[in-house]
């Protein structure tokens, strides 16, 4: 057994949704009791792949392992049984659902209906569960365009179509808020045992998580345009995205600006043999001389532009001729801000993340193996975060739950 | 240790961190999102800068955007939309003098945080061994790319770099591209998000048992958690995410629903999102579209085996038309689509943003009334408020230094002469 996590003690009833699911493993994976409630015969989200052995079953979808890690599984049928759910909520800390607005209540299982004086409610939904647009369909797809992340992602070219981030981010941006602020209220609580009533909109953790483009047209009025793998802007920066000799991508970061990072610039050049070969070297030099360049200081100084444009190229030229993964490194080593495009398994190999204890395996008896899964996504010294168990069957836990 | 009591600094309506002190050297997006969200629930954060550099260690501070082009230290537009509600005070860590007063405002604080990168702290003198001993139940957060410990402890990143490393930006793009990524630091939101998560089940221990403790986060871990479902195809089904076959971002992680994607407009980079998740919701386009050929697809089988050609004629429909006219059928028609909305649409044009309130106004010393980020969560009983804006240099340094640490005014004005503040 791993050491209790931060929430030990804290119980959490969950509804099984797409709009939840990310927050309650948040908990769950930090020690709190989350129990998920399913229909019987399990969740819709229990058909979402991809699936396990491409066995196309409840038991087997990744997407409900992935997110439902750590907690247990009761089935209810809301409708046919609401005893037995009101009961289970009368043992919960917190509930968390992500049901359509108006659905719980016309069951008479909505938080004014089931609500105590210390409970904690969360209720995740695409557009809050009142207002103009609370009763739309949408999808991560469509909330990821109507809120603003996809105008900023995509590519130079303009005629292509912009670029919805993959991975379910509207849950996690949402979830990530929606654990969040029940924290919040966990304190208010400990302080005077008040609970209350939370709506998350997914649209609207979407709409504060863009960085720069709200930000400009809040205080600007300007508008930022996509660009290839960097940032969305409102006047175009230079390409940092480079396609090294193994036919993988490194992200070259911020260019050299400083005499040292010239003056490492040419040694490295010089170190793998390409000094000559890299015919602009000069103007490196001059870089070093003249005590480095500053691209807004200097900006219509035509030796300065070039020595700032020859530093840039040197890198993408470095980074053309070496394999991804040691430019990653050997640019690191010289403390350029630079990156390697992973593909996520390759992130999870990765020798940093591996030397960390990153990577955890958990049990899956039915499996015969145990899987191995992103691990703790911050390391605390008294109360580790962990995988507790893996994710429950169907019903698992009915004989277990409600109890106190 | 300071004689004044450490009450709380500020006069309004108590929130429900109100009771909350966090001593925060963080900054850029990671770390200030964090204590922004702790800040917005009341909580007093009180963030240090650097006299020196003039706080530009914090790359944003002086930074755009800017109202009516008016540029200056204290007038950066997205520094202040990351530090709203906090106070502001500057010290010079390099002098003994400046070291003592950072002691007693850890002393007097619940929450420390900090990004920089892995080892700075120690250097400054403040590793949690220290932290502890000026404060035993200390709740100290750091984030970092790449975290406190393993072989790249020394390397450098934001946003773009923890999102490349972490398999985000692999997962962003179309066929047959490069990858797209991501067109801002997404992980600077998300990390910051997380790390507020870190520090607020770190108190709600610390509630319970008395017991502070050092949590040592690593962006770019944070950022593979979010990667799920698809990193386990490989894991579990021995399925390498690199050979998996070509990222199409925009239908991928639901291959079975068809049309999935964005099509064009009408007019220039104007587009459409739409997701048909079903027969009867293809039914429903098809309706709208009205063209003999939409009777091919009316089976999902047929959409998916002859998905590009789809697209094409789906792309083909949207294009004659303008986007919110599409937008609107097809959202009246109860099928999931929205416009690819502008900053101005969203911002300016979206009774959901509008109705949520999503744009509070803050009231900046030195910018004047500006718009900000609002939070997507209310809550019944402690909602919260951004009213004050991200603080100038040093603003909050009286009220800090000496309504709080018990420091005399010329005592401060003795500490400003001499570099410390």
């Amino acid at each position: 057994m791993s050491p209790a996590g931060p929430l030990a003690g804290l119980r959490v009833v969950e509804l099984a949704s797409e709009n939840a699911a990310s927050a309650g493993k948040v908990l769950g994976d930090l020690g709190a009791d989350v129990i998920v409630v399913e229909p019987p015969g399990g969740a819709a989200t229990r058909a979402i792949g991809p699936f396990a052995g491409d066995r196309r079953d409840p038991e087997h979808s990744l997407w409900w392992w992935y997110y439902n890690t750590s907690k247990r599984s009761v089935t209810i049928d809301l409708a046919a049984a609401p005893d037995a759910f009101r009961e289970l909520v009368r043992t919960a800390d917190i509930v968390l659902e992500g049901e359509r607005p108006g659905a719980l209540a016309a069951l008479g299982l909505d938080h004014p209906d089931l609500r105590h004086d210390a409970l904690i409610w969360v209720s995740v939904t695409p557009f809050g569960r009142t207002g103009p647009r609370a009763h739309e369909e949408a999808t991560d797809l469509t909330l990821l365009a109507g809120a603003g992340p996809v105008w900023s992602c995509g590519y130079d070219d303009h005629t292509v179509a912009p670029v919805r981030g993959g991975g379910n981010q509207a849950m996690h941006v949402a979830g990530a808020f929606a654990a969040n602020a029940a924290l919040v209220a966990v304190l208010h609580r400990d302080a005077t045992g008040v609970g209350q009533h939370i709506d998350v909109s997914m649209h609207a953790a979407l709409n504060v998580t863009t960085e720069g483009s709200s930000v400009t047209w809040l205080v600007a009025q300007q508008t930022v345009q996509r660009q290839t793998g960097r940032h969305a802007a409102v006047l175009p920066t230079t390409d940092v995205q480079v396609l090294a000799a193994d036919g993988r991508y490194v992200t070259t970061g911020f260019p050299p600006t400083s005499a040292t990072d010239f003056r490492v610039l040419l040694d490295w050049l010089a170190e793998l043999g390409l000094l000559e070969e890299f015919d602009a070297h000069p103007f490196l030099e001059m870089g070093v001389e003249r005590g480095g360049v500053d691209p807004r200081a200097d900006l219509g100084d035509p030796l300065a532009e070039e020595i700032y444009r020859t530093g840039r190229d040197a890198m993408v030229f470095l980074a053309t001729r070496m394999e991804a993964y040691p430019f990653f490194v050997a640019a690191q080593e010289r403390d350029y801000q630079s990156g390697i495009v992973h593909t996520p398994d390759e992130a999870l190999a990765d020798p940093h993340l591996v030397a960390r204890g990153f990577p955890v395996e958990v049990d899956h008896p039915q499996l015969g193996r145990p899987v191995t899964y992103p691990g703790a996504p911050f390391l605390m010294g008294a109360t580790p975060w962990a995988i507790r168990r893996r994710a429950p069957l169907v019903g698992e836990h009915d004989a277990e739950v409600p109890g106190p | 240790m300071p004689d004044v009591s450490p009450g709380p600094l500020t006069t309004r309506a108590p929130g429900a961190l109100s009771a909350i002190r966090v001593c925060d050297l963080s900054g850029q997006l990671a770390g200030a999102g964090a204590t922004r969200f702790l800040a917005a629930f009341g909580a007093e954060v009180i963030r240090i800068e650097d006299p020196v550099d003039q706080g530009r260690w914090d790359i944003i501070r002086g930074g755009p955007p800017y109202v009516d082009g008016r540029q200056g230290n204290d007038l950066g537009g997205a520094f202040n939309n990351h530090n709203v509600e906090k106070l502001g005070v500057t010290l010079n860590l390099r002098t003994a003098r400046g070291r003592e007063l950072l002691e007693r405002l850890v002393a007097v604080s619940d929450v420390v945080t900090e990004n920089f990168s892995a080892g700075v702290m120690e250097r400054l003198g403040f590793g949690y061994a220290r932290l502890r001993e000026l404060r035993e139940d200390v709740v100290y957060v750091s984030n970092s790319g790449f975290g406190h410990t393993g072989p790249y402890v020394r390397y450098k990143t934001f946003g773009p770099i923890v999102q490349a490393v972490s398999g985000l930006t692999f997962l962003s793009g179309l066929p047959g591209r490069p990858p797209a990524g991501w067109g801002y630091s997404y992980m600077d939101h998300m990390g910051g998000n997380v790390m507020a998560t870190a520090i607020l089940a770190a108190l709600v221990h610390r509630n319970r048992t008395g017991e502070g403790q050092w949590v040592d986060m690593a962006c770019a871990e944070a950022a593979v958690g979010f990667t799920g479902p698809g990193l386990l195809d490989a894991t579990v089904n021995g399925r390498p995410q690199r050979t998996a076959g070509p990222r199409h971002s925009n239908r991928d992680e639901r291959g079975e629903w068809a049309p999935h994607g964005i099509y064009p407009a009408a007019g220039e980079d104007r587009w459409v999102a739409l997701a048909c998740r079903c027969d009867d919701e293809w039914r429903r386009i098809a309706e709208l579209i009205d063209e003999p050929w939409t009777a091919d697809f009316s089976a999902a089988a047929a959409r998916l085996a002859e998905q590009d050609r789809l697209d094409g004629l789906v792309g083909g429909w949207t294009r004659r038309r303008g986007r919110d006219e599409t937008v609107k059928a097809l959202q009246a028609a109860g099928v999931p689509a929205d416009r690819v909305a502008t900053p101005q649409d969203r911002v300016d044009d979206d009774p959901a943003t509008a109705g949520w309130g999503l744009w509070p106004e803050v009231e900046h010393t030195a910018m004047g009334r500006v718009r900000v980020d609002g939070v997507p969560a209310h809550l019944s009983e402690t909602d919260w408020r951004i009213e004050r804006g991200g603080p100038c240099l040093g603003e909050h340094n009286e009220r800090v230094f000496c309504g709080l640490l018990g420091l005399r005014r010329d005592e401060l004005a003795e500490l400003a002469e001499e570099g410390v503040v």
